[in-house]
């Protein structure tokens, strides 16, 4: 039975057997389904990508509000949009580290506030010109200067000044940072002709794909650039990303084979979903989280002994259980998780205790009034049903939770980064010194917890110019300890990215970056 | 002037004053609302630099009523403008949008329309017996249960279970009218099912009243046979009220869909109003709102108009 079940595999890697074939076979000789379909994908990942074939992607998160603007992406299908037609300087790999895009190398000063870019030459735009270090400057230009309306303005802040010198781009830094590259990877900062300029929603860049149709809140049609600077990115003739926004129109466009892949399975469904025969439910550990933020200036919540009580009040697991169904990880009051690079796993994890809880609010003097939560289900998926259970355990330490609800209209202008106290979501950083700054730097726009603390502050700086890795570790450490017992986050929870895809489909990665395989899935999966 | 000609001319000129008042509520309503469009379209990663910038570039910073004013102006010239969020021209986008709305509510008018009169004239010529409960007991129940569910248990059963017609009703113009069909057969079931018991009641009631009359006696002792006597004398003069409800449902099948758009993932009017609306997208949404608005009066208006005309008493007014 080996023999034939290796010769087997043999002729699935030279592409004599298709899929539906060599299932048949493999059952006949007594092999399960599961082991079988494995042993398939292995074989045919051996054989390597195939090319041809057009991708359908269904994907929440679009509006018929979309641009092909990159400075304005914030959702799903934007984001998407931009890894077909577009490439950064630099991406963030699986595994964590950077891999070059139409960078071909990059490198820091020995200070960490100098960092060069060594472009790739000969790379073409999809309006046939060839790009240069000064489209490269304007672009970064375009997302920093003074006019800026981008989404990617609060990472480009620390940017002294910048130049284009030939095949070279050069970024000089205020203040030394190590992370620079992981900054510039960011899905904002797509290499557009004259940086975008004077058409920044052409949806023209030197991605694999270029665009061929633009229905905002529709559909968006990508076809195979065929001038790609690299040949094996981009397997298929053609990528389509569907807006679906309704979640149970997105698993039946799934079932029924009308889309390949879609992103946001509801984790109550994800098992069911799981079972049908022709596709698999993927479940990604990400660094995005679900958290309750508390403003530390703010009465009641300056004191620090009734934010230690409200976190300890928070049963994470029966959380994780409940709101995510099990997709996800426990939560330890910290942004930071083991999915980014240099997390200490030693710090122990904070328990849910009605003791520590009643003990810490007694030591607070509270008065008793209630504490108000505002809450909406546009913060995070199932934020409402989170908080209820949340006041149910605060209830059984004597800490009176009253939850506001409020509409998910306008929640982020006019709750969050606002009320003193409410649910939110962060979808994480590929870099620690990049989730800190954004919400824990004293200055920062988006410190939503209103953490200020100036030795944090400096620990911050003191690790974005340490190089050595172990030093920074346990900078970060400390940091990562001080938000924990200090800050005003309460992290009851990281969720995972979960999202079906078809069978059909081979060279699946686990990237724990963004969703759908960080928008790579056009460029490394293929047909089988 | 004719009696008719100057009842529609009066009728259009208040149509248009309706227009006006309605654009001005919903350019007042949607300021009203939190937030603004640069705020929407940035999100939780707005930065107060950005959000200027932002607003800056949309021309938000300028008093509301000189932003009404400047849309008035040209939307008498026929210029929608262009979107706040991403700068596509509003009449073209919106134009293929109304399209879309339009060929669905077509179809499922068509299907739906007809059906529902001969239901309701089957129903009177049966009235009280089986067919007849059974006509109201299926519309009923269909009307009864929220669209959105009858939308899902078709997908699943029809298009997930037995692989027919397609989940999603996407249609796009490089589409034949076959495929276009095709691709909307599960939502034009759903509305037809949603909208049909209202009509056929309607019709039943409508039709049932005039069967009381002397007119109608004096048919049966001629020896019509039943049906005759309904189609032929009683239709006619149940027509007014009959087009009334057409006409509602009409214009709900064009305007109240939303829910089913969603459902079937279908480009029309509905979500593309509603993303509008959650980015405070002003120009988008007062284009919506007074074709919505448009729509809405002038089927009113051939409602009134058919009843009128159907009506000699009303046609040759004293």
């Amino acid at each position: 039975m080996n023999e034939q079940l290796t010769h087997m595999t043999k002729q699935v890697t030279a592409g004599k057997l298709t899929r539906r074939e060599f299932m048949g076979k493999a059952a006949a000789l007594g092999v399960s389904a599961a082991m079988a379909s494995t042993m398939f994908a292995d074989a045919a990942r051996a054989a390597g990508p195939k090319k041809g074939g057009d991708l359908k992607l269904g994907l929440q998160g679009g509006e018929s509000t979309n641009s092909l603007d990159p400075a304005t992406y914030a959702s799903s299908v934007p984001f998407a949009n931009g890894k077909q037609f577009g490439d950064t300087l630099v991406e963030v790999a699986p595994d964590g580290s950077i891999e070059p895009r139409v960078a071909e190398s990059v490198e820091g000063s020995a200070d960490a506030k100098v960092w060069t870019f060594k472009l790739r030459q000969g790379v073409e735009f999809h309006n046939g010109k060839t790009m240069t270090s000064e489209d490269v400057l304007k672009t970064m230009e375009r997302h920093s200067n003074e006019d800026s309306k981008s989404g990617a303005l609060g990472i480009m802040k620390g940017i002294e000044s910048m130049k284009a010198d030939g095949e070279y781009f050069q970024v000089t830094l205020t203040e030394a940072n190590a992370d620079l590259p992981y900054l510039l990877a960011d899905y904002h900062l797509i290499i557009q002709p004259d940086g975008g300029m004077d058409n920044p929603g052409a949806g023209i860049g030197t991605g694999p794909y270029q665009l061929e149709v633009d229905e905002p809140g529709v559909r968006h049609v990508f076809k195979k650039f065929a001038n790609h600077w690299n040949s094996d990115f981009g397997n298929f003739d053609s990528v389509e990303v569907v807006v679906i926004n309704d979640a149970t129109a997105r698993t039946a466009a799934l079932q029924s084979g009308q889309v390949h892949a879609i992103n946001r399975v509801e984790p109550k469904v994800a098992d069911l979903l799981g079972r049908a025969p022709n596709l698999t439910v993927h479940s990604t550990a990400g660094r995005g989280h679900y958290v309750f933020i508390m403003h530390c200036d703010t009465a009641p919540f300056d004191n620090n002994e009734l934010r230690l009580a409200l976190k300890y009040a928070i049963n994470r697991q029966e959380l994780v259980d409940k709101v995510l169904r099990g997709y996800g990880s426990i939560g330890n009051d910290m942004p930071i998780n083991a999915a980014y690079p240099l997390f200490d796993g030693s710090i122990p994890q904070r328990e849910f205790s009605i003791e520590k809880a009643a003990e810490h609010y007694k030591k607070s003097g509270h008065d008793g009034s209630p504490i108000i939560l505002r809450v909406a289900d546009g913060a995070f998926p199932g934020a409402v049903d989170a908080a209820a259970l949340f006041q149910q355990t605060a209830a059984q330490a004597g800490i009176p939770l009253e939850i506001k609800r409020e509409p998910n209209d306008g929640y982020w202008s006019e709750v969050w980064n606002v009320q003193p106290f409410c649910a939110s979501y962060w979808g994480g950083r590929p870099v620690q010194d990049q989730m800190y700054a954004t919400a824990y730097l004293s200055t920062a726009d988006w410190n939503d917890t209103r953490f200020k603390v100036a030795s944090f502050d400096e620990m911050l700086f003191q690790a974005r110019a340490e190089l050595d890795n172990d030093k920074r570790k346990n900078i970060y450490s400390q940091m990562g300890q001080m938000v924990r017992d200090e800050g005003g986050l309460i992290c009851p929870m990281f969720n995972d990215f979960v999202e079906g895809v078809s069978n059909q489909l081979e060279g699946w990665e686990t990237d724990p970056t963004q969703e759908l395989m960080n928008g790579q899935m056009s460029r490394k999966m293929w047909f089988a | 002037m004719h009696p008719i000609l100057k009842l529609v001319s009066q009728r259009l000129a208040l149509g248009l004053l309706l227009l006006l008042g309605a654009s001005a509520l919903i350019f007042g309503l949607t300021e009203a609302l939190p937030g603004d469009a640069a705020q929407a379209v940035l999100g939780q990663s707005a930065t107060p630099e950005a959000l200027a910038n932002l607003r800056e570039e949309m021309g938000l910073n300028r008093p509301a009523l000189t932003r009404y004013f400047e849309w008035l102006g040209g939307i008498v010239q026929g210029d929608l403008g262009q979107s706040l969020t991403n700068k596509l021209d509003i009449a073209e986008s919106v134009g293929g949008r109304l399209n879309n709305t339009l060929f669905l509510a077509f179809w499922a008018a068509l299907v739906s329309v007809p059906l529902a009169i001969f239901l309701g004239l089957l129903a009177v010529r049966y009235r009280n017996r089986w067919p007849d409960k059974l006509i109201s007991a299926v519309t009923l129940t269909t009307i009864s249960i929220p669209e959105f569910l009858i939308g899902y248990v078709l997908v699943y059963f029809v298009a997930v279970k037995l692989g027919m017609f397609s989940p999603l009703a996407m249609i796009n113009d490089s589409m034949s009218l076959g495929q276009k069909l095709n691709s909307i057969a599960l939502p034009v079931m759903v509305l037809t099912m949603v909208v049909l018991a209202h009509m056929m009641r309607m019709t039943r009631a409508a039709i049932l009243n005039v069967m009381q009359s002397a007119y109608v006696e004096t048919a049966e002792l001629k020896g019509l046979t039943n049906f005759k006597i309904i189609y032929r004398h009683a239709l006619p003069n149940a027509v007014a009220p009959i087009v009334n409800v057409v006409m509602l449902n009409l214009a709900y099948l064009v305007v109240g869909v939303v829910v089913v758009e969603v459902v079937f993932v279908y480009p029309g009017m509905g979500q593309y109003l509603v993303d509008h609306v959650t980015k405070r997208d002003v120009p988008v949404v007062l284009a919506c709102g007074v074709i919505f608005a448009a729509i809405y009066i002038g089927l009113n208006m051939v409602a009134d108009i058919v009843a009128i005309l159907a009506n000699p008493r009303l046609r040759h007014p004293k």
